[in-house]
């Protein structure tokens, strides 16, 4: 005796007629999924395989780096820009320093714009080979991703020789950058460079002519350059569609005007095409880190060899207050390994001279009292750095796009208002765009080349 | 019990202990820049593998351990007691990162200030992110108590968290 | 068009709804009045002149305590209150926030055809805190009129659908305003301190 069918159940055929009777099913991809790296929370709505409509939900990793940002003094947000595009935290760090100082209408020397566009590429690099191997891992090609991790330990340390995190920097500050850069970071570049190039050669030939990861990703995440411009979409999502917008070749800042690089643009607007701009700009970054280390202005000399005697901070300052200045004229302070790089003499080319804006470095706050006073206006609470009244927005050019910093500051110590424009939330509000159409399946590739980060994306 | 069965028992315990500590499938909860530091631990540098931590399963039917990697966010912290509820037992908590300690330095209405308030941890690996080190050296300790839950045959009390007088400057639960 | 030109554009096509413009630091920005916006943000989309194809960022501001910060004690005991360090100074400075009212709309524009950038800042009143949205031009205004929506409490005419993006759904109040405590939470699932609850 055959078994009663249940009336409408999902997807069952009906009994009489030929035409099948289906129902959409309803699957929610929640926000805690392997795939999706990033915790955001999809609704789908799918006819068999193929996703008729998609809402997409976000914010599960809302900090209050907007409100946090009203609670401490310029200097104290930085932090806070690490974690906001946690991939390339030097880049936020660029971007945010960059605005305060065009608030604030000073400018700071050269070797710093030099500095800082270095330590940015470096970030770019890591930050387009976490994506691009996290999204070669989701389709299967798991040995990518950990040729490509290997490479980014390798830039991790370099950036840890450099500011001495290896993720969370908090490098640049408002005025320059913390120290300069250490010596034999020219050879150090240039090994690490050696070894992501030969990283980048091994992926390109595991899956850029690989018959399944060109299928997956041709064709799907189709988005059209007007479109994505509606969208506010930028960066190397714009770029795959055939846009040729880049924040460092048509608003150039820091030293991005007197270097030499393309910037690579797709066809398609598909997920093939964003990997293959993602791949081309690594090489592109590292060409641009180049260049920079051979035109950079050189720092003064830290000690001058012939005449120049390490002496102990502690001693210096001793010799300072009973007026032995022959003894400590030649010396340079020998401070804790923490402080290399920001020695006085070499203070002059990474940071602006402004007193009221830059600490002081440490041989003058030990050493005299000027020193110790301008330190203290400008770290004790309450006293603090003070911008003039007024707004200003500066971009950058992200690894996602246009990062943008909104600052209203009310003449206080504090920010009044700190508006992060994160290029990954633009591209997510299309995301239903995206997937629509595609199959349950491409939504993986799809969310891979999105780069979406949580904390640039929900702050 | 006579002198030979509790040797027995003792051993076997032993020999459970020392299969569950090397044998842990974890349930990585990533959500925010610790997951970089995760990514860095997991892969050929640091290699978690050697310690036979290795295989990351995303079910939380099939894991052991849930590391939770990041800040919990308000929105988030009924997701995460869900997923811990409905790991089976024995399952163990490491809570990464100091945003799952005690909430980091985002002391706002966002963040929840350590998981801990709502499903129990076991090991607390601060750091913000912590190094790969870090993060190795509380696996071992981890391991360690596993180790010695079944050889005593029952789970150590949890300590309870310091009653403080919470100071106006202090997060305020 | 550079800064200046931009704005004397502006100035004449809609005299009546400017009401105020400055090119701080170089950023050219009109403030308007809210009724005027819609035909504005029109034209600076499709007029040859300006050619504004992109909505960079869509933002509010909460101007009710701007220059009212509290000036901090040295110790929160003592009376002992902080005098403020001296401010750089500024040739050209900032004509000062927008009129009296307490929210103001922020819209940055970019036109990539012509590279120029152009901020819109239209006030609102606390009590009337609604304006019209601009999701027929730009698609990218849904969800960040959505985030403004959320943490501000600003309504927006004219949006499909305007729910909260960052924050869940159960959540009461509006972040961002400057009312709005830092930490004042509101959890969803109660956070216990007693710890013996959750021994096993």
């Amino acid at each position: 005796m055959p078994r009663a069918i249940p009336d409408n159940p999902v997807g069952a055929p009906a009994a009489a007629s030929g035409a099948l009777e289906t129902r959409d099913m309803l699957l929610n991809v929640g926000p805690a999924h392997p795939a999706m790296h990033g915790i955001i929370r999809i609704v789908a709505r799918l006819d068999g395989e193929q996703i008729v409509n998609a809402d997409v939900e976000i914010g599960y990793l809302h900090r209050g780096f907007e409100k946090m940002s009203e609670t401490v003094d310029y200097n104290g947000v930085i932090p806070y820009t690490d974690r906001l595009n946690y991939v390339s935290p030097l880049i936020n760090n660029v971007g945010y320093s960059m605005a305060v100082e065009k608030l604030l209408g000073i400018s700071v020397p050269e070797r710093c714009h030099y500095i800082r566009v270095i330590v940015s590429e470096i970030s770019r690099i890591t930050d387009h080979l976490t994506c691009v191997g996290a999204s070669a891992m989701e389709l299967g090609a798991f040995t990518v991703f950990l040729y490509m991790i290997k490479a980014r330990e390798y830039l991790w340390e370099l950036v840890e020789s450099v500011t001495g995190a290896r993720l969370t920097v908090s490098y640049c500050r408002v005025g320059g950058v913390k120290a300069d850069l250490p010596e034999g970071f020219a050879n150090q570049c240039r090994q690490a460079f050696e070894e992501t190039r030969r990283v980048l050669a091994e992926s390109d030939a595991l899956l850029t002519r690989n018959r399944i990861f060109v299928d997956r990703m041709s064709g799907t995440g189709k988005i059209s350059a007007d479109d994505a411009i509606s969208y506010g979409i930028t960066g190397p999502f714009l770029r795959a569609s055939g846009v040729p917008y880049d924040v460092r070749k048509d608003c150039p800042y820091a030293s991005y005007d007197r270097l030499e690089f393309d910037v690579p643009v797709g066809t398609r607007g598909d997920n093939f095409d964003r990997y293959l701009v993602r791949m081309e700009e690594m090489q592109q970054s590292m060409r641009i880190v180049e260049q920079a280390l051979r035109d950079m202005p050189p720092g003064p000399f830290q000690v001058n060899p012939q005449t120049g005697c390490p002496l102990p901070a502690s001693e210096m300052v001793d010799q300072a207050k009973v007026g032995n200045i022959p003894a400590i004229r030649d010396a340079y302070a020998v401070t804790d390994p923490t402080l290399d790089g920001s020695a006085k003499p070499l203070r002059v080319s990474i940071a602006t001279a402004e007193k009221r804006v830059f600490l002081p470095s440490k041989e003058d706050t030990y050493g005299n009292i000027e020193g110790l006073m301008q330190h203290f206006k400008l770290v004790m609470y309450g006293h603090g750095t003070r911008p003039p009244k007024g707004e200003v927005y500066f971009a950058v050019e992200g690894a996602n796009g246009e990062l943008g910093f909104y600052v209203v500051s009310d003449g206080g110590n504090t920010p009044y208002r700190v508006r992060v424009r994160p290029p990954c939330f633009a591209i997510m509000s299309a995301l239903p765009k995206l997937i629509i159409g595609d199959m349950m399946a491409d939504l993986t590739p799809t969310f891979g080349s999105i780069n979406m980060i949580g904390g640039e994306l929900d702050r | 019990m006579s002198g030979d069965a509790a040797f027995v028992t003792s051993r076997l315990d032993e020999a459970i202990g020392w299969a569950r500590k090397y044998s842990i499938f974890q349930y990585p909860f990533v959500t925010a820049c610790c997951g970089m530091e995760y990514m860095a631990t997991a892969c050929s540098h640091y290699d978690i593998d050697r310690f036979g931590a290795g295989l990351p399963r995303f079910s939380p039917r099939q894991a052991d351990v849930l590391f939770v990697v990041g800040t919990i966010s308000q929105k988030m912290a009924p997701v995460l007691k869900r997923i811990y509820d409905q790991m089976a037992e024995p399952k163990w908590v490491v809570s990464f990162g100091v945003c799952t300690c005690t909430g980091g330095f985002y002391d706002n209405y966002a963040t929840l200030m350590g998981i801990d308030t709502i499903i129990p941890v076991d090991v607390y690996i601060p750091g913000c992110p912590p190094r790969p080190e870090y993060v190795l050296d509380g696996l071992l300790k981890l391991q360690a108590k596993i180790q010695a839950q079944h050889e005593s045959g029952r789970r150590s009390a949890r300590e309870p968290r310091p009653e403080l007088e919470l100071e106006p400057w202090m997060p305020q639960r | 068009m550079d800064a200046a030109a931009l704005i004397q554009a502006l100035t004449e096509r809609f005299a009546d709804a400017v009401r105020g413009s400055h090119a701080y630091r170089g950023d050219a920005t009109i403030v308007i009045s809210r009724e005027r916006l819609l035909d504005l943000a029109g034209t600076l989309k499709d007029d040859a002149a300006f050619q504004m194809n992109f909505l960079m960022d869509l933002t509010a501001v909460d101007f009710s305590v701007f220059g009212k910060g509290p000036s901090p004690a040295f110790f929160a005991s003592s009376g002992v209150v902080v005098r403020p360090s001296a401010e750089l100074p500024d040739e050209h400075p900032w004509p000062g926030p927008p009129g009296p009212a307490r929210f103001i709309v922020v819209y940055h524009f970019f036109s990539l055809p012509l590279k120029h950038r152009l901020r819109v800042e239209v006030p609102l009143e606390e009590t009337d805190a609604e304006l019209d949205s601009v999701t027929s031009l730009w698609a990218g205004a849904d969800w960040l009129e959505r985030e403004v929506w959320d943490m501000f409490g600003i309504r927006f005419r004219g949006h499909a659908n305007l729910k909260r993006i960052l924050m869940y759904e159960q959540f009461v109040g509006h972040p961002l305003r400057k009312d709005y405590p830092v930490n004042k939470r509101q959890p969803l699932i109660e956070p216990d301190g007693d710890a013996s609850s959750h021994s096993r």
